[in-house]
């Protein structure tokens, strides 16, 4: 777990993204990737300042509040030589939606532009990156993976949390069908289009059920919310529903506290 | 056609609801998926062929009044009239006048989504003469009553073929079948009669062609081929941005739409059809009109959804959306449905009446990555939803709860306190097994789905006690 980019230990200063949902949630996702990216030898830094990202303003026509938060995120790390969030939905809301944010602004848009150029989702930042090839995990059991919307179609995170969770110990990977398929979070959506998002949730479900997999493993938590929730109100109390970073770290455990 | 986008939540319901309609909808799922994917291994480049077509469309947009007069120049010099309508209106106006003028009694039509919009058919049968649907799947609905269509490619998609059964067996009085051969040849029969009879054909237009003149049909049934040549007169009607430079520039679209529609190399017909039939030639109509419609397109052109108007009506963004995969066409209330539809209907038909289409996404961006001509469709959903809080259209406490939330999340202070009330809170809710299953403020949320409850603890404060964030 040496870092092979060339530079000494310590010369790669990552700035790590909690992201809102973590922070408030389940912070065990954190403290999980914190391990990882230290583990892979990045020097990382957590703004104390951060909140959240500005998508849950933007996809909901906010403007003006998507600006302002965007802005905030700029300034808190930009000083940094990453950017890695344990998510792709809110990587990807910086990568490819901030410099969109700031058309009116040529300033502004070339700092949005250059965090955006460094701005990771964990795993495929451990891949490529770290060149992370081995992990403290450890599984007995089968898992199955979901492939989150944003992380597959913004942040090109497919085959990188795969080739990771082959070095957990223990653990198999079992495929379910259609697992790019969106299980329906989509952010306020759930709540808004509550009915249409719990169908697609509990299509997701039914797949994940048939892969007899013991645990369902994505890298975003509103998804995770999502399909652990339709799980338990299907009556399925046995299923895991756990967050990458977790398995990779060995915080086998659902949450921390 | 009268728009019920406004009760997109409610149809969903029903239509989720609906088991025969569910099990149609997933057998019309997995058909048009596996066979795209499936044709596209065919090109040896499908991302190069993408960015070609791309390309053509938006160079068509960029100067899309040039190419429109290049058309229509091309196209009176091959002997056709070509007549522009503003509005719906005046595309039913502009058809009767022309079956007025040739003294049209019966009226043939294959597929066209634009006199959908004006409600052609309807007019045309208000005006006393007949008209006949030439497709099979528009031909099903109209003999329905006029259903809706549920697809922009296969009108009829929702239904299965016991329903088909069912309604010819009733309408036409014959005995009730049950292959889908069967059916197709009595719906043949009958439309037979119709071809010979007819005195005008109705279609609508994939591409015109701006150096040629032309119109270019893609059937597979060839009902267009008969509906344009065999009656005397032949009017060709679609919107303004379907216009091309070349035959060149069709030809590669041509390489895209099939396969993205249906997974077909190419559709069983192409019709090319320029001006009146010549001397000495065997078939064509005597008289060709054009009716170009605006109906909104030019006013989609000069808004932030403009690379809307690229669409080549193939239908992937639809058959690829799991929203529309799970409540069907005929939920979002108007002509076109599924991620297009919910750019397309705010625009022509009024975002006021249609804002909870592009809410109505999850942005999931499947249409996206299938669109042959790379229309960005979650980008230009959230534009529109940019509008609808513009305009505050969207209910006031989703406009002023995502407001309140940012302001708070704008003050790290306030929102440390505010998130460490939060993750107490909700633990307290979730009690012994740290289930919630009701949520203030998200019975959306908890009425299909339990909710998670937290540790109690944020990441920021666990991470300050440990000693982190000194650096």
């Amino acid at each position: 777990m040496i870092p092979s980019n060339g530079l000494g230990k310590g010369a790669m200063r990552v700035g790590f993204f909690v992201t809102c949902l973590v922070d408030l949630m389940r912070p065990s996702i954190g403290f999980a990737a914190l391990r990882l990216l230290e583990g892979g030898g990045a020097e990382v830094y957590v703004p104390p300042g951060q909140t959240c990202c500005g998508q849950p303003a933007y996809n909901s026509g906010d403007r003006r509040d998507a600006i302002d938060l965007a802005r905030k995120v700029i300034d808190e790390f930009e000083a940094c030589d990453y950017l890695v969030a344990p998510s792709g939905s809110c990587s990807g809301m910086i990568r490819t939606h901030y410099e969109e944010l700031f058309a009116d602004d040529a300033a502004a848009q070339a700092r949005a532009r250059a965090l955006a150029e460094k701005t990771w989702e964990l795993t495929r930042f451990l891949v490529e990156v770290l060149k992370v090839a081995d992990v403290p995990g450890r599984f007995d059991g089968t898992v199955t993976y979901h492939d989150c919307c944003a992380g597959l179609r913004e942040m090109g995170v497919k085959s990188q949390p795969r080739a990771l969770l082959a070095h957990v110990r223990g653990l198999t990977v079992r495929e379910m069908a259609e697992p790019e398929t969106c299980c329906g979070f989509g952010g306020t959506f759930a709540v808004k289009f509550g009915e249409i998002s719990g169908r697609l949730a509990d299509n997701k479900c039914g797949h994940v059920a048939a892969s007899g997999a013991d645990a369902v493993v994505m890298g975003d938590l509103g998804c995770m919310l999502n399909v652990e929730g339709r799980l338990r109100r299907r009556g399925d109390a046995r299923t895991r529903v756990l967050h990458v970073a977790e398995v990779l770290a060995g915080d086998g455990r659902p949450a921390e506290g | 056609m009268q728009i019920a986008s406004m009760h997109f939540k409610s149809r969903a319901r029903s239509n989720m609801n609906d088991a025969q309609l569910q099990a149609n909808l997933r057998k019309m799922q997995g058909k048009f998926v596996a066979k795209r994917r499936a044709s596209l291994t065919e090109l040896d480049d499908f991302e190069g062929t993408r960015d070609a077509g791309m390309a053509i469309r938006q160079r068509a947009l960029d100067d899309l009044d040039a190419w429109l007069a290049l058309f229509e120049q091309n196209a009176v010099r091959a002997g056709a009239t070509v007549l522009w309508a503003e509005t719906p209106a005046d595309v039913n106006a502009l058809v009767l006048e022309i079956a007025r003028r040739h003294g049209v009694r019966k009226i043939i039509k294959s597929k066209s989504m634009v006199s959908e919009e004006s409600g052609l058919d309807q007019a045309i049968e208000a005006a006393g003469l007949t008209v006949v649907e030439t497709d099979l799947g528009e031909y099903i609905l109209q003999i329905n009553g006029y259903e809706p269509p549920s697809h922009i490619i296969g009108p009829a998609l929702h239904k299965s073929k016991e329903e088909v059964a069912e309604l010819f067996h009733r309408k036409h009085g014959t005995p009730l079948k049950t292959g889908i051969e069967e059916l197709c040849l009595e719906a043949r029969g009958v439309l037979r009669e119709h071809y010979l009879t007819a005195d005008m054909g109705i279609s609508g237009g994939n591409f015109f062609i701006a150096e040629t003149g032309s119109v270019l049909l893609v059937t597979n049934e060839g009902n267009a081929t008969l509906g344009t040549t065999l009656p005397r007169v032949h009017v060709a009607i679609s919107g303004i941005e379907k216009v091309v430079p070349t035959l060149e520039d069709a030809a590669t679209l041509m390489r895209l739409l099939p396969r993205s529609a249906t997974g077909q190399s190419i559709s069983n017909y192409v019709d090319v059809l320029t001006g009146v039939r010549r001397e000495g030639e065997s078939h064509g109509a005597e008289a060709m009109y054009f009716i170009l419609v605006d109906s909104g397109r030019a006013g989609v052109l000069g808004s932030e959804v403009r690379e809307a108007l690229r669409c080549i009506r193939c239908g992937a963004c639809m058959n690829h959306c799991p929203v529309y995969q799970n409540v069907g066409g005929h939920s979002y209330g108007w002509v076109y449905p599924g991620p297009i539809g919910s750019i397309l209907t705010p625009m022509y038909a009024g975002l006021e009446h249609a804002h909870d289409l592009p809410a109505a996404s999850t942005l999931c961006n499947q249409c996206g990555v299938v669109c042959p001509v790379r229309i960005p469709l979650p980008d230009l959903q959230r534009k529109l939803r940019e509008m609808a809080f513009e305009r505050r259209l969207r209910p006031w406490p989703e406009r002023m709860g995502v407001r309140a939330w940012a302001w708070v999340a704008k003050r790290p202070s306030l929102y440390a306190l505010a998130t460490r009330i939060g993750a107490r809170a909700l633990r307290f809710l979730g009690g012994r097994d740290g289930t919630i299953r009701r949520l203030p403020l998200a019975g959306g949320w908890t009425q299909e789905r339990d909710f998670p409850a937290p540790s109690g603890r944020t990441f920021r404060e666990l991470y300050a006690k440990r000693g982190g964030g000194r650096r």
